[in-house]
């Protein structure tokens, strides 16, 4: 029962891109196009999860039991920097076809302040393991299914005659805020 | 070069938000309000600065394989810094920014300017241009969620300018900052054409 208040509120209730704004740039950068969105949702999930489960790992048995909490933020964006390498390294021996999929999309998650700020939130909402693992994998979903969407009403809107001062990003925008709104009826589900 | 026109270009000619679309997680999640907005842009100027001020004395001294790493640990003991000193002198502020003070670290803003301009800049010209640019995404901040707290909540800085009966409430949530944020844009880019 937890488990499931979890995920429908990560996915949906505090949708991580349209209700949270974290990891806005990958939403309005590479969402042009479906194929690309895809790549990008499938990398994000991959580090997500992983940089969750290490830096869980690292506030309870280095951060908490040194009393160090306060290097939190240095530790945590070290680890994840050099997660990212690492992923990218062995992704690029073991499967290679797994990292031409995912492999342009792997250093622009460095910068991507879902990663991050996922990490952070497990630790603040005082989460379990299991309970933080669940909670990036629906934070991933989260994120892929805000992307898809807004990817797809972007081929749409290519097609569209927009008004001449609002085409590109302010359009985009726009049809992102309206999107929230739909999200917006999720709230009090949970 | 002209350290008035190297200030001033972050304000509308190289707007990290308005033109060149840089940190948009904090832009959109934190300006619910005008003084939220003023506080995190003056976070991230201190942040900015400081970087950019240490990154231009040490640039010679970072083997070129690994600046990038050596960047975020310089922009990070820096947000740890801002980090500590708000939650202790500021503590509300604190709270209602929430998450995104230690995000300040992924902000590309920061990252951009101490790999584009601090490294290859002398102190002064570095110093400046992190100013500069600081106080462009704080009026930028400042601009979008005085325009928000004002539609949604009838307020401008916390003093009530018209009564709460009247005011249309999604401009304070997750849609009103898309949606302002685009218009606003839309307005710079028909400024910046004339």
């Amino acid at each position: 029962m937890n488990y499931l208040v979890i995920i429908i509120g990560a996915i949906l209730v505090n949708n991580i891109v349209l209700m949270q704004f974290l990891g806005i740039c990958p939403f309005l950068g590479v969402s042009k196009r479906l194929s690309t969105a895809i790549g990008m949702t499938g990398a994000v999930a991959f580090v997500m999860v992983l940089a969750t489960i290490v830096t869980y790992l690292i506030q309870t048995f280095i951060l908490d039991a040194f009393g160090l909490a306060y290097l939190q933020t240095i530790a945590f964006i070290l680890v994840i920097a050099s997660l990212v390498q690492l992923v990218e390294i062995i992704l690029k021996k073991v499967s290679p076809a797994l990292y031409q999929a995912l492999g342009i999309f792997l250093p622009l998650i460095t910068t991507n302040c879902a990663i991050l700020g996922v990490a952070i939130l497990t630790i603040q909402k005082e989460f379990n393991l299991v309970e933080g693992v669940i909670f990036a994998v629906a934070n991933a979903i989260g994120f892929g299914l805000a992307l898809l969407l807004f990817a797809g009403i972007r081929e749409h809107l290519d097609l569209q005659d927009v008004p001449k001062g609002l085409k590109g990003t302010p359009i985009a925008l726009i049809s992102a805020g309206i999107l929230a709104m739909a999200f917006m009826g999720f709230s009090g589900l949970v | 070069m002209n350290q008035w026109k190297n200030f001033s270009k972050g304000f509308i000619k190289e707007n990290p938000v308005f033109v060149l679309l840089l940190g948009m997680c904090p832009t959109l999640g934190v300006t619910s309000s005008a003084i939220n907005g003023l506080g995190m842009g003056l976070a991230t100027t201190f942040v900015l600065l400081m970087s950019n001020i240490v990154v231009s004395l040490i640039k010679s001294l970072i083997p070129d394989k690994v600046r990038i790493p050596s960047f975020i640990v310089i922009i990070a003991s820096f947000v740890t810094v801002v980090q500590l000193v708000m939650q202790a002198y500021l503590p509300s502020l604190y709270q209602s920014l929430g998450l995104f003070i230690p995000l300040i670290v992924v902000n590309c803003i920061v990252l951009g300017r101490a790999e584009a301009f601090a490294s290859k800049n002398n102190l002064l010209t570095s110093a400046v241009d992190g100013l500069g640019i600081g106080l462009g995404f704080t009026f930028a901040l400042v601009l979008l969620g005085g325009i928000r707290e004002f539609l949604g909540s009838g307020k401008l800085f916390d003093f009530t300018i018209y009564s709460e009966n009247y005011v249309t409430l999604l401009f304070v949530l997750a849609p009103g900052a898309f949606i302002v944020l685009g218009y606003l844009i839309a307005i710079i880019n028909r400024i910046k054409k004339d």
